[in-house]
């Protein structure tokens, strides 16, 4: 079995610093960290190749520094790398990144499984997956909380919806999101580290994987954004003071007057 | 738009077959290179071609966005029963179609769909219903396509979704077949009084950012908000409006098939109560989760947990409040012992009062509150649970 994981490189905390004229987000490679979801992703995928048997590969559009976490999905199981590094990637919005992506899948070649975490911590769109799955005009299922049988041709999958869960089976090739209860996802073995650090890695441009720069980057992207601020944050909240009674006293009043 | 290959310049050496990542180009009996349905229209194969026989072309009629019109409001519905999130969809769709001067049309999948008359009552001029067995659990794959060959023909301008687990799943879907932009999670969305473009705005960065986003070039434009987020309006049943059922849809069968469903007991899920109380490390203790989920109780709501309980065991995922779990929406918030990380703060924005409880008076948790009571949680509970059993 071939199967793609989509990891993103996020910053490790939810400090912002914006680039004041692009008015995108400035990406520094020194605090990044693997975004957390994917990390479910990449576990998933080793576990299926571990029954299964195949190949896992990591992929990622982002800046040359992502070779790092990429490096550091090696260590914890994935075979091979794709960077899609360019700066005619720049400023993708999800459309733009889909389809970046999907020229990426297409380089791999004849995949049978692409999975992708739920969302980006980043972000928070959600919407990369299903996006993907689109630009590759393959099946998908998005928040994947248990894959209950694989094979090389189906999978068959518990999936949350919004009032419960669903027991759905998918044909490959597909494409799933996966949730954060799916795994727990297992630490860089040594033999797994050492690999790492001297396996080949392949990064491509743009013009590698034949990218039409019109539908790259910002260029690419349908979506601007023309003003970014961080929200106001200075009200300050009503004491409620007294005895403990008094207090439960007052909460009860507003739990009346806003029920 | 699409993939064209000249016959009179194609030589079919099979070049393009390979250059395809999609598996979308064969040869023909004949021996000419021809396009599936399988195409995505990457262009691979118009720069691998030797002989210059492949083009992409681009349709001028799609791109032209004046040729686009009215507000759509995805409307979801679970066993025939439309989502209250719609209505709050509606009553927005109904302010930004009122400042465009267009129409406000609700669209609906599903089998036998209770009451379509109640997204007329909440401020739609239409309702397009699609009422056929085969779309009683909504589904990505046959959802998007309708919805992708209704938006191809009509033509909306604004098309708006509820950010549930479904329309986060099959919004992004129609977004990348259609090829235009989709925001999601938007909190406020607004006409540009000059452009009349959909200015939508939105939290990143587990809100520690706003964005204020535009899709200037592609229809329609498109986002999703989250349930409790937008107020719907009083429903109006002298308000009147076509319900127009779609007739000889096809569903085809496609790639996934739905085996089985679970649903969780109804109304257990903590995104539909109005009322939630919130336990943080401050509870101090597993044992002391029986005070939280009492007064939840008591008060006739639901309780929820800070993500350091959910990781100690205390609770199910389900529980969880924040970034990472649920985002929610509720009249009233009883925060007990959280401090506020950042991303748990993500998730609780839509509450509409907060009274945070807490023995650090500055606690993050304070900056969002609505009433603050710097003290310990526990005493708080046991003093509420007391007055509110006294009551009984």
């Amino acid at each position: 079995m071939k199967i793609i994981v989509c990891i993103k490189q996020v910053p490790s905390t939810n400090e912002v610093r914006m680039d004041p004229v692009t008015k995108t987000i400035i990406r520094d490679s020194r605090q990044a960290v693997i975004n957390p979801f994917d990390t479910y992703a990449i576990e998933e995928a080793v576990r299926l190749k571990e029954q299964l048997g195949g190949t896992v590969y990591a992929m990622s559009m982002g800046i040359p520094a992502t070779e790092r976490l990429l490096r550091d999905a090696m260590a914890r199981g994935v075979d091979k790398s794709l960077l899609l590094t360019d700066r005619a990637f720049a400023g993708a919005d999800t459309l733009a990144t889909s389809y970046a992506l999907s020229l990426g899948a297409a380089q791999l070649g004849d995949f049978d499984l692409i999975i992708c975490g739920k969302m980006a911590v980043d972000g928070d769109t959600a919407q990369i997956g299903p996006e993907l799955s689109a630009q590759l005009g393959i099946p998908f299922i998005t928040d994947v909380c248990e894959i209950l049988e694989a094979s090389e041709k189906k999978l068959r999958c518990k999936k949350v919806t919004d009032n419960g869960f669903a027991e759905v089976e998918i044909t490959l090739p597909a494409l799933i999101t996966v949730s954060k209860d799916i795994n727990m996802p297992r630490f860089p073995s040594i033999s797994g580290v050492r690999f790492s650090l001297t396996a080949p890695f392949r990064s491509c441009t743009a013009a590698d994987v034949g990218a039409d720069t019109e539908r790259c980057g910002l260029t690419g992207s349908p979506t601007q954004v023309v003003r970014s601020f961080t929200p106001d944050r200075s009200h300050k909240a009503q004491p409620l003071t007294g005895s403990m009674a008094e207090i439960a006293d007052a909460a009860l009043k507003i739990y009346e007057e806003v029920r | 738009m699409g993939i064209k290959i000249d016959r009179d310049l194609c030589i079919g050496c099979g070049t393009c077959l390979g250059a395809c990542g999609s598996g979308a180009l064969e040869l023909s009996g004949d021996g000419y290179a021809v396009v599936n349905d399988n195409c995505v229209m990457c262009g691979m194969c118009v720069d691998a071609c030797p002989v210059g026989a492949i083009t992409l072309e681009k349709d001028g009629g799609e791109s032209d966005i004046s040729a686009y019109h009215g507000v759509w409001v995805f409307a979801q519905q679970t066993e025939g029963k439309i989502l209250p999130v719609a209505y709050e969809l509606l009553g927005k769709g109904r302010e930004l179609a009122d400042a465009l001067g267009v129409t406000l049309t609700a669209v609906c999948f599903g089998s036998n769909v209770q009451q379509p008359e109640k997204l007329i009552h909440a401020g739609a001029d239409k309702v397009i219903l699609a009422d056929d067995p085969k779309l009683g659990f909504a589904m990505d794959l046959p959802y998007a396509d309708l919805l992708t060959k209704l938006i191809r023909e009509r033509k909306p301008e604004i098309v708006l979704y509820g950010a549930t687990a479904f329309g986060r799943s099959m919004a992004p879907r129609v977004a990348a077949t259609v090829k235009t932009g989709l925001t999601a999670d938007c909190t406020i969305l607004e006409i540009d009084g000059e452009t009349k473009l959909l200015r939508q705005t939105r939290p990143a960065f587990g809100g520690n950012l706003m964005a204020t986003i535009i899709c200037p070039n592609t229809r329609p434009q498109m986002a999703t908000v989250r349930p409790g987020v937008m107020p719907a309006l009083e429903p109006d049943t002298s308000r009147t409006g076509e319900i127009e059922r779609l007739t000889g849809v096809e569903i085809p069968d496609t790639a996934v098939t739905l085996l089985n469903t679970i649903t969780e007991i109804t109304g257990d899920n903590i995104t539909d109560y109005d009322i939630l109380v919130v336990g943080g490390k401050g509870v101090g203790a597993k044992k002391n989760m029986k005070y939280v989920k009492r007064l939840a109780e008591l008060l006739g709501g639901n309780y929820g947990v800070s993500r350091p309980l959910i990781d100690a065991g205390w609770a199910e995922y389900k529980h969880q409040v924040g970034q990472t779990g649920c985002s929610v929406a509720p009249k009233l918030l009883l925060s007990l012992g959280v401090s506020g990380a950042i991303q748990h703060l993500a998730g609780i924005g839509g509450a509409q009062t907060i009274i945070a409880v807490n023995t650090d008076p500055d606690a993050p948790i304070f900056n969002v509150a609505h009433y603050a009571v710097v003290g310990d949680c526990i005493e708080f509970m046991q003093e509420m649970i007391a007055k509110l059993e006294a009551k009984q």
